[in-house]
């Protein structure tokens, strides 16, 4: 009796542990199916050109070289932002922070990795647009680097939160050691600590780079979504997951349109794919989770 | 330069570095409160928009927002739940282990966007929801799924091996040990990630951009195969997409204030729960 309750009951939580495993697959299979059409007609090869120009009256180009190099610009803006006050956030609150503000630190920063997007994107139009547009004297404040800060600001709970535990899972012998050697604290973080877990604090990077990449609302409300090639911060760009948001709304389902966006979500499912899986295996290996 | 002196200044630079992030969050916070209270109303919180957002309340979005999250919990929880008692408690270190591990790690990391997409091509057109509450709830709940997934395994985690040990030894089945002695002191933790998965529905917007979120409805839904309205969507079209953004500026303020509230509010919940169980219960 009980064997045989046993066994449905097993069979049920395999069932419901594999249908993550399934859900990739489909979400892998369902992007599939709506863009390869676009491989036969108008041809694989049009993804690469130079120009995004989905809607026209003579030829839409559906390049998505300027998309890419907007989402890339912005990605690593943000990421040269984040670092500093993921890093040097995390090192405070684990080593120099004492036990009470911690205590208020820890969940402070939780609050701020829950904020939504949309809200931070609001805050960013409202708020940060007019100061960059002021302090830079641009002609507007809806540019790359205004997302990127906005993006820092969300990436930095992960990076925290993440680097903290890579310093946390140091062995306190290492600490001890030094500080027996006659090593002050702060030689002891930044000579021991730090380098001991940097492997950590690098997959913490890149899962903040992850977020970062595939962020859409904030991107979308601040960085002036014009599909054009530049590596300059104070230009307007579109990113690749503005661009989805933006216009699929708008095409015919089916058409060259729909299935190239389908494209764009494809290439962002690999980026983030393999940022994620690398990060993890660091972690993984140096057994910081 | 002494060395302790040194090492005051670069602690300090350090906390202080910390202490911008902080300032920056605590400004964010404390500009959408001062702005939107102004805007709270009950007749903002209780009645239809009119004039596509400009005059009237955000009662459909607030209610939309209420439906999806709902809709979200219904199908992530158990399906989480379920998923992290086979990881904690069954599995073994095989294939099937890695790759469900693998393929949670890769849900997690999937741009809620791409989840929108997904949403559209699976639910909206292949079962044929079309837009609707239903289509948007599967798509939230997909990915919700990781967060409930990871903290119910750390909250079964949790529960000493010896709980488990005596239980077997004492003959009860593989199931009967989990049901009476594992699970009862890993649900709270357990219901800690349902919440913070909760907090994570209700502020989405990508997802329910392409499966759900009508632009102005001011009429509740009557069932899951309608559209709806949703705050984060709402807070989206009038800050950008609306003809007269500066005018509906207040409007804007107070339902970021809405969408804030609700999700700081889930969110200190499920820290306080949890803190209050970690310190509360002493193997």
């Amino acid at each position: 009796m009980n064997t045989w309750r046993d066994k449905v009951i097993y069979t049920i939580l395999v069932g419901s542990a594999s249908t993550s495993i399934f859900i990739v697959l489909l979400i892998f299979f369902f992007l599939g199916k709506e863009a390869l059409p676009f491989i036969n007609d108008p041809g694989f090869s049009g993804l690469f050109n130079l120009r995004w120009i989905p809607v026209s009256f003579n030829k839409e180009i559906f390049g998505l070289i300027p998309l890419i190099t907007g989402s890339v610009l912005v990605t690593l803006l943000a990421t040269i932002l984040m670092i500093p006050f993921g890093v040097l956030g995390a090192i405070y609150i684990a080593e120099i922070a004492t036990g009470r503000e911690r205590s208020f630190l820890k969940p402070f920063i939780e609050i701020l990795a829950g904020i939504p997007s949309v809200v931070i994107g609001f805050f960013g139009l409202v708020v940060l647009s007019p100061i960059i547009k002021d302090i830079f004297g641009l002609s507007t404040g809806l540019t790359a680097i205004t997302g990127a800060i906005l993006l820092a600001l969300m990436a930095v709970p992960t990076v925290i939160t993440v680097s903290e535990d890579a310093i946390q899972s140091v062995p306190g012998a290492y600490r001890e050691a030094s500080l027996a050697l006659g090593a002050n604290r702060l030689q002891t973080i930044f000579r021991i600590i730090v380098p001991a877990a940097l492997p950590g604090i690098i997959a913490a990077i890149m899962l903040g780079m992850g977020r970062v990449i595939g962020e859409t609302m904030a991107v979308l409300m601040v960085t002036g979504n014009a599909a054009k090639i530049t590596f300059n911060p104070f230009d307007s760009v579109r990113t690749m997951t503005a661009t989805i948001a933006a216009e699929m709304g708008e095409v015919a389902f089916g058409s060259h349109h729909y299935q190239a966006l389908f494209w764009v979500g494809i290439f962002l499912l690999i980026m983030t794919f393999f940022i994620n899986l690398i990060a993890q295996q660091v972690l993984k290996k140096y057994q910081m989770r | 330069m002494t060395a302790m002196a040194k090492e005051k200044l670069i602690f300090n630079l350090v906390r202080g570095v910390t202490y911008f992030v902080v300032i920056v969050v605590g400004y964010l916070l404390f500009d959408i409160f001062i702005k939107g209270i102004p805007t709270i109303s009950w007749s903002f919180l209780t009645e239809l928009p009119r004039r596509s957002g400009a005059e009237g309340g955000i009662y459909p979005a607030i209610v939309g927002t209420i439906y999806l999250v709902s809709g979200a919990i219904i199908f992530a929880l158990p399906l989480g739940m379920a998923s992290a008692i086979y990881l904690s408690e069954y599995a073994s270190q095989g294939r099937l282990n890695r790759t469900i591990r693998l393929a949670i790690i890769t849900l997690a990391g999937v741009p809620s966007i791409v989840f929108g997409l997904f949403g559209l091509g699976l639910f909206v057109l292949f079962f044929g929801f079309g837009a609707s509450i239903l289509a948007g709830s599967l798509t939230l709940a997909f990915m919700i799924l990781p967060t409930i997934i990871v903290s119910s395994e750390e909250a079964l985690q949790a529960v000493p091996m010896g709980l488990r040990e005596a239980s077997l030894a004492l003959g009860a089945t593989k199931w009967q040990t989990v049901y009476t002695n594992v699970l009862p002191y890993a649900l709270p933790g357990m219901f800690t990630g349902s919440i913070l998965g909760i907090g994570r529905a209700a502020g989405e917007t990508a997802p329910i951009l392409l499966t759900v979120a009508a632009f102005f409805l001011p009429r509740l839904p009557k069932s899951i195969f309608d559209q709806v309205m949703a705050l984060p969507y709402h807070l989206y079209v009038l800050a950008t997409q609306h003809p007269d953004t500066e005018k509906v500026l207040p409007m804007q303020y107070g339902t970021a204030l809405v969408l804030i509230v609700i999700v700081v509010f889930f969110n200190l919940t499920a820290i306080i729960l949890r803190n209050h169980y970690r310190k509360k219960i002493q193997w």
